[in-house]
């Protein structure tokens, strides 16, 4: 039998565009996104709720919200 | 979320630019934010400042964020793209060195003082009310001038970005940012 994959919703940062401002690390209630040396943000897919705070607040709007396999 | 002592550094922000208005020469002051961004970078390789410690962000955040100032718009595309970030720091760069070059003359004694505060490197506002001597060089003074009329800038066009787009839209494109961000890819090996 294939394993079920049970679908969740999840942050996704476009690392290129990210100018790691850090605005959406403020917002996330889990703590679930940081900005990784400076460079861009990372989101810990295993916190994530796909809430979407981070999405609306990134001034660069380069966070989207998408469905991921899980 | 627990508050931190660092999240009332717009208060400091704020501060500066009212102190402006009253003595030019607080305008030194801004070297501040100037110098520790780049410190943090170099040094520990992060953009700590603009994550935790910017008070201009944060009171960008509270202007439109808590007081709804701001569209919360999405920014245009152009905006955000690498040849615009790096186009305005390079921009910001010049302007500011071409600044440098006029406290020179200042204080090479080729050019007299000058009391404006240049809005937008271009709109010279009278601001002669906040001059009251100085016990150094008048190019020192030229300095905070040029200084102050490069905080009033950003501030106008944080503030501008801020009514059209998202409340912080400054920091897409704010040269500092761009600035510590490249410092925080070449320290770090990142692409």
């Amino acid at each position: 039998m294939e394993p079920v994959l049970r679908k969740t919703r999840k942050a996704f940062v476009d690392q290129t565009s990210c100018v790691a401002c850090g605005c959406c690390v403020k917002v996330c209630p889990l703590s679930a996104i940081q900005v990784v040396r400076g460079v861009a943000a990372q989101v810990n897919t295993q916190k994530c709720v796909g809430c979407g705070k981070c999405a609306r607040e990134c001034p660069a709007t380069v966070i989207t919200i998408q469905e991921a396999a899980v | 979320m627990k508050k931190k002592w660092y999240d009332n550094l717009w208060i400091v922000s704020l501060t500066y630019l009212v102190l402006g208005f009253f003595n030019i020469l607080f305008a030194w002051l801004g070297l501040l934010c100037f110098f520790i961004p780049l410190i943090i970078a170099i040094a520990g390789g992060n953009k700590a400042y603009c994550n935790r410690y910017c008070g201009r962000g944060q009171l960008f955040g509270l202007l439109g964020g808590r007081f709804g100032l701001s569209r919360r718009k999405d920014i245009p595309k152009w905006m955000k793209s690498k040849f615009f970030r790096y186009g305005f720091l390079v921009f910001f760069l010049t302007m500011f060195l071409l600044m440098l070059w006029n406290t020179y003359l200042v204080f090479a004694g080729v050019r007299e003082l000058r009391q404006v505060v240049t809005l937008l490197w271009t709109f010279k506002l009278p601001w002669q009310w906040a001059y009251h001597g100085t016990l150094f060089h008048p190019g020192a003074a030229q300095f905070a001038f040029g200084f102050y009329s490069v905080m009033l800038t950003s501030t106008v066009l944080g503030l501008i970005t801020m009514v059209l787009f998202k409340p912080r839209s400054w920091c897409v494109y704010c040269p500092m940012g761009t600035m510590t961000q490249l410092i925080c890819r070449a320290k770090n090996g990142a692409p």
